[in-house]
């Protein structure tokens, strides 16, 4: 099939109809909005509902409904917004309840602006809500990518009955670039024998809750999801190396940092410095097992990040200590440039910095 | 011999936990029997709220959903953009539906949406210890009114059935008593009513529940039901606010 130019935000509203998503759910807000109106005109063309909710708090907990319903659904928000959900996905993963739940980064804290930023990954992937629960989260890096993942967003949200978050940033939303859309199979939602749908005659009970008022019930459904996010982070951690076979200094980047970063590979390995990239497409699962076979020959570490230092920290931890861990960054709706990067990387190469 | 009355199908054989002269277990058992009466078992859905009555989805034997607290509108209406042709009810109380879900409940009603929501007033906040609710009698002594609710300090009692009355996506609002044995009766002629109205497809609605609370009123079981008689009713009137234009037949 022939190419076509899309926008971010509206390849991830195609991506989801492609993916069997149905129904969506949301409040606006910018830099995402172009999704909602996508989905706007696209669900009533599929059959699927688009509904606008009062708030972001509201949109979560419809999410909810239709999701213990069987249905494919999802909802999208950006920083202020996604924070107003996050009670909403902390009942979701409690319940189980597979859904997809889009953050297209602004910059912060509070009202920030609406500049891209990736100062959000603190709450996408340590929690955001209360309680000990974790979300796949998925950090595309260009626009054919976010067609491809939402596909794999919804199947890993079944798979795994736990909420996927895909998590970018307004330059991602807002970029248009070519892709391939595939074929046109459309997905369907598998068979939900759990979703509560009405309880037939001497049938068996369907209850979709996260309450465990025993403690000891709730240690057990504790535990029993918590072996369920260490299967995910053996099967489900995916990255993209780039000329990271020789590489003296790795960068570890995601999303639209990533591709800044490849720019300051290329201009670093013109100049001879063995300077390579891994960039985590799941950022949790984070993509430890790559970092542990790299730490043995790589001789330091350099995270760049839209944000004061986040992801680093799981970079440490998966290097353990073994190499050192730099980090580089820019926020608030600034964008690393890629002489300043390649500046860092040449003084860091030199041993320069500590 | 002809059997007269029965445990309700939809109703499991579970004890209630509630505490004694609770009038939860009243509400509860007029929920199965309408599902029986309607014979809409299979198509029923409830969703349980936070707070004392949220283990509702251990009594009622139907497929059930446990929602945030006050949030229950929102996931009903999820339920019901995806299984439009079930019935799907919230069962909520006052802290959960008219404090922090306030939002939730006016915005399913100004969108019509067709799910119907079970308000269980009983004038205070329970589970949590018998705190001020936004339908807290003026003058009512409760764990964070000590002096009694001042509406100066504390506001004015809020009236769900009357605010919601405007909203032109309401179908179908009233306000019913647990007290005595003929507003049960009448009790349960509403909440048929509004799944009637629910299922075919009028729009938002609402059966308000007058219930006792012993416990946090400091009252025993009897004087609980003269008080809600004698002070709920006033401030809180009887009867339907909203019905269809056309009169559901039940």
């Amino acid at each position: 099939m022939a190419k076509v130019l899309m926008k971010g935000n509206e390849a991830i509203g195609e991506g989801a109809v492609r993916a069997g998503c149905r129904y969506f759910f949301g409040y606006p807000i910018t830099p995402q909005s172009e999704l909602p109106h996508y989905l706007a005109k696209r669900m009533p063309q599929v059959g699927g509902i688009y509904l606008q909710s009062e708030s972001e708090t509201a949109a979560a907990n419809m999410v909810f409904g239709a999701a213990g319903a069987g249905a494919r659904v999802m909802t999208s928000s950006s920083g202020p917004g996604i924070s107003l959900m996050q009670e909403g996905i902390s009942y979701l993963a409690g319940a189980e309840l597979p859904c997809v739940v889009v953050n297209m980064i602004r910059g912060g804290p509070g009202l920030g602006n609406i500049a891209p930023a990736q100062s959000d990954y603190f709450q996408a992937v340590k929690g955001g809500g209360h309680g000990d629960y974790r979300l796949i989260c998925l950090a595309p890096a260009s626009v054919q990518e976010i067609i491809d993942l939402m596909q794999d967003a919804f199947d890993l949200a079944d798979k795994y009955r736990n909420p996927v978050m895909l998590l970018a940033d307004g330059v991602l939303g807002q970029m248009m670039e070519p892709v391939d859309l595939g074929d046109e199979i459309l997905r369907q939602a598998p068979e939900k024998e759990w979703a509560a749908t009405g309880r037939k005659k001497g049938g068996p009970k369907r209850l979709i809750n996260s309450l465990y008022i025993v403690p000891e019930d709730c240690e057990q459904h504790n535990i029993r999801l918590s072996q369920k996010y260490s299967v995910i982070t053996k099967e489900e951690q995916r990255w993209e190396e780039y000329r990271l076979d020789d590489a003296k200094l790795v960068i570890v980047a995601f999303g639209t940092c990533a591709r800044i970063c490849k720019a300051v590979i290329d201009r670093a390995r013109e100049e001879g410095l063995a300077v390579g990239l891994i960039r985590p497409i799941t950022v949790w699962p984070f993509p430890n097992d790559v970092l542990s076979r790299v730490r043995e020959t790589a001789e330091q570490f350099l995270s760049v990040e839209m944000n004061m230092g986040q992801m680093v920290e799981d970079v440490r931890l998966a290097v353990e200590g073994r190499k050192p861990v730099h980090f580089y960054g820019r926020v608030g709706g600034m964008m690393p440039v890629a002489r300043d990067v390649l500046e860092e990387v040449k003084k860091l190469y030199n041993g320069g910095a500590v | 011999m002809k059997k007269i009355f029965t445990r309700p199908e939809a109703l499991t054989d579970l004890p209630f936990h509630y505490c004694p002269g609770c009038t939860h277990g009243i509400a509860h058992r007029l929920v199965a029997e309408v599902i029986d009466e309607m014979d809409i078992y299979e198509r029923a859905l409830g969703i349980a709220p936070v707070g004392c009555s949220v283990f509702i989805y251990n009594y009622l034997d139907i497929d059930m959903y446990q929602a945030a607290h006050g949030r229950a509108p929102a996931v009903g209406t999820g339920i019901k953009r995806v299984l439009p042709d079930r019935l799907v009810f919230t069962y909520q109380g006052d802290g959960d539906a008219a404090a922090i879900g306030t939002g939730e409940l006016v915005h399913a009603a100004a969108r019509g949406e067709k799910i119907t929501v079970l308000f269980i007033n009983n004038a205070v906040y329970a589970m949590t210890g018998g705190q001020m609710a936004p339908t807290t009698l003026l003058g009512q002594k409760t764990t964070t009114t000590p002096y009694g609710r001042d509406k100066d300090a504390n506001g004015l009692p809020v009236k769900v059935c009357e605010m919601l009355a405007p909203l032109d996506g309401s179908a179908y609002l009233a306000r019913v008593s647990l007290h005595n044995p003929k507003h049960i009766m009448m009790a349960k002629k509403a909440i048929r009513k509004a799944f009637e109205v629910q299922m075919r497809g009028d729009g938002f609605t609402l059966v308000e529940i007058l219930s006792s609370c012993p416990t946090n009123w400091g009252l025993p079981p009897l004087e609980a039901l003269k008080w809600l008689e004698e002070k709920m009713i006033p401030y809180y009137p009887l009867g339907e606010y909203k019905t269809p234009a056309e009169e559901v037949q039940i």
